[in-house]
């Protein structure tokens, strides 16, 4: 156990509080190297960058909402691509109607696809998403409604671990079938496209993919921040206790349900606004977003990184991504065996992730340290081993509102129990 | 739901003709136990005699086939799920020490600490003073002051107990179900322990399950002796010591 050290570490979230500096330093970089810096200078960075960067900040910002839900609440949903695409879609339909006479058939109201389906009318459902306040409405209310109905049924009835799991995958199977459907009325197997402006501005203008990729790092420091406050609350450790011992948790008079519930709504709208800031950068959005890899790959983010930490979800989104980017371009058709075999060695040899194994390699370094350090080293090291929790016993009557503070400690234990 | 006929006044707890079966056996055969207000009372009984089962069917964890579990008269707890009774005032104590291992001592009393069980309540929850003061108060009862920043997951087996203890005293129960509470401990921590319920039984109720007779012998309080589900003897430990039945079930093997 290397409590001390990760107790120490994330007292005060250094970590976290970098991540949330980097992402404020980015906001401002990444926009100053696209727009400032002319083609061929060495700090340029192209809009195929700047689009690249922040389909990652999307992804990580589906991590953490996976994280909230898996990590401290023990819920494995193997469907949050869903909320992810749902939210990509009610930003889709505003791009779609931000098109206008533009399109193909040049129909003022019906986007291109109705009209080659020979519709007259605009769908009840797609009313309203001409308005951008509208559309981020529902941004939110669409997969924070289908996170409510379903955790509402799933969790009144108790099902839980695998069970859960399966009928989680089986949401967003079931969505990606319905979504296929022409007569869905969503474009189909092309799903939304050929997307033109957002607010005015023009979508392959650098300076809008620049104010994106911003927009998504903030939304990445502004999700980060609510999951924090929510993890660091006492809801969170009530959310520690669901996870490690439910009965355990009803029976001090908890409604494990209304619990699941309210993290579930929430992530789900977090996976819903990552997904709305992914769908104007990479320009589409179709029913392949539902497929139910998409959501596993999310959660192989997550447990690379190391969950019940938050950043560690970030963290892992980044580097499985960069992975798979490259991946992708040197061995197309491995991609899936590697994620998989990703998948086994993290469960297998990793299962704090890449957060757990740089607090143990630190100990390692510690105790190397002790050891090299002087000739009793044996018996030193033994006894870090031995009483790992000196430093925690001497912190004798914390604070009241001090005790409210972080929890650090899930993170070393919490991910054993998958 | 048939109403009974006349529940005694002033019973905190009236169970009654109970029987609860798993595929036709059944682990808890017309069982009926009255409990006082301020009344504490040790449960014996062989492995498997339906001790667990019968604090299963009081807090709401199983449903009984039939009979009658009324709390405080008037509530019929097979009505009500474990939260809801937790929150009537019936704390409960796990035969397996059940503590949540990945939070400290401290947090762990902190979230049993009655009041406060709401979504957005816990969300916004700071913890007062006062609050502070009563988990420092049953810190020091269950004697681990020392321990307050410790995982729950790395203390000993005899100190989870207490901690569960702790948790269950931290909820300001009226009734307590204990089951098992000396298992793991040492002589020194288990005479301990009775002392501590006996302070305890001074204002609240308690029903301990217990298999350690020097434990019970120590509470020195009524025994009810259960055997196949249902009640075989009732009375003082010696009186039931001295049973004939009691001796060839349970005591005499
Ligand atoms: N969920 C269940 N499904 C099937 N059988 C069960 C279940 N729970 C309990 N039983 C059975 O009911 C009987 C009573 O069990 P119970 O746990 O109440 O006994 P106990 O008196 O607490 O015993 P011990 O002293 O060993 O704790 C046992 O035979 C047990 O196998
Ligand atoms: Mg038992």
């Amino acid at each position: 156990m290397s409590r001390s050290i990760i107790v120490s570490f994330l007292m005060r979230d250094k970590v976290g509080n970098a991540l949330l500096a980097v992402l404020l330093a980015l906001a401002i970089i990444v926009p100053f190297c696209s727009l400032v810096f002319e083609p061929g200078d060495t700090f340029y960075l192209s809009s195929y960058w700047v689009t690249l960067l922040g389909k990652y900040l999307c992804y990580a910002l589906l991590a953490v909402a996976v994280d909230l839900v898996w990590g401290y609440c023990g819920i494995l949903s193997l469907g949050h691509g869903a909320f992810f695409a749902l939210g990509g879609y009610a930003m889709g339909m505003y791009l779609m109607r931000q098109i206008g006479e533009r399109g193909v058939y040049a129909n003022p109201l019906l986007p291109d696809f109705m009209v080659f389906l020979n519709w007259t009318e605009l769908p009840w459902y797609w009313q309203g998403f001409d308005m951008f306040g509208f559309a981020m409405l529902m941004v939110l209310l669409v997969p924070g409604a289908l996170a409510f109905l379903f955790g509402y049924l799933a969790f009144r009835s108790r099902v839980t671990g695998v069970y859960l799991s399966i009928i989680t995958q089986a949401l967003t199977y079931a969505l990606m079938l319905a979504f296929f459907r022409n007569d869905m009325g969503f474009g189909g197997n092309n799903g939304l496209t050929d997307f033109k402006d957002i607010l005015g501005f023009n979508l392959q203008h650098s300076g809008t993919r620049a104010a994106l990729f911003s927009l998504s790092a903030l939304a990445l420091a502004g999700g980060y921040l609510l999951c924090r406050f929510i993890v660091n609350s006492k809801l969170g450790r009530v959310l520690i206790a669901i996870r490690d011992s439910e009965s355990r948790t009803r029976f001090i008079g908890y409604r494990v349900e209304r619990f699941k519930l309210f993290v579930f709504v929430v992530s789900a709208m977090l996976a819903g606004v990552a997904g709305a800031l992914y769908v104007p950068q990479v320009g589409i959005i179709n029913p392949g977003e539902f497929a139910p890899l998409n959501s596993i790959e999310s959660i192989v983010w997550v447990a690379v990184g190391g969950r019940g930490t938050l950043f560690g979800a970030i963290f892992g989104a980044w580097m499985v991504n960069f992975g798979k980017t490259w991946f992708t371009g040197a061995f197309p058709e491995l991609w899936l065996f590697f994620l998989g075999g990703l998948f086994v060695v993290t469960t297998l040899w990793l299962p704090k992730g890449v957060v757990g194994l740089s607090a143990q390699l630190s100990k390692m370094r510690r105790s190397k340290a002790a050891s090299g350090a002087n000739t009793e080293a044996p018996v030193q090291a033994q006894a870090v081993e031995a009483e790992p929790q000196p430093q925690q016993a001497s912190q004798v009557a914390p604070e009241p509102d001090k005790q409210a503070e972080p929890t650090p400690k899930n993170l070393d234990q919490g991910a054993a129990n998958v | 739901m048939s109403k009974p006929k006349h529940i005694p006044q002033n019973t905190l707890l009236y169970v009654d003709g109970v029987t609860k079966s798993f595929d036709g056996f059944k682990a808890l055969n017309s069982l009926s136990l009255i409990m006082e207000p301020g009344e504490m009372r040790a449960i014996i009984g062989p492995n498997g005699a339906g001790k667990t089962t019968m604090m299963d069917v009081i807090t709401g964890k199983l449903r009984p086939d039939e009979g009658i579990v009324m709390f405080e008269q008037d509530i019929d707890l097979t009505q009500h799920d474990e939260a809801e009774i937790a929150n009537l005032g019936i704390g409960r104590k796990f035969q397996k020490p059940s503590v949540i291992e990945n939070l400290t001592v401290f947090e762990n009393l902190e979230l049993a600490l009655s009041g406060g069980r709401g979504v957005f309540q816990s969300l916004l929850h700071k913890l007062s003073n006062q609050s502070f003061g009563r988990i420092e108060e049953v810190l020091e009862l269950i004697r681990l002051q020392d321990k307050r920043s410790w995982l729950a997951g790395s203390l000993s087996h005899g100190q989870k107990q207490w901690l569960e203890i702790g948790m269950l005293i931290m909820q300001e129960p009226r009734l307590l179900l204990i089951d098992e509470p000396a298992a793991g401990m040492t002589d020194e921590e288990t005479a301990l322990t009775a002392e501590l319920f006996k302070q305890l039984a001074q204002d609240h109720s308690l029903v301990v399950v217990e298999h350690d007779m020097d434990f019970v012998k120590a509470l020195d309080c009524p025994v009810t002796v259960l055997h196949e589900g249902s009640v075989l003897a009732q009375g003082t430990l010696e009186q039931v010591q001295q049973n004939q039945q009691v001796i060839e079930v349970y005591l005499g093997r």
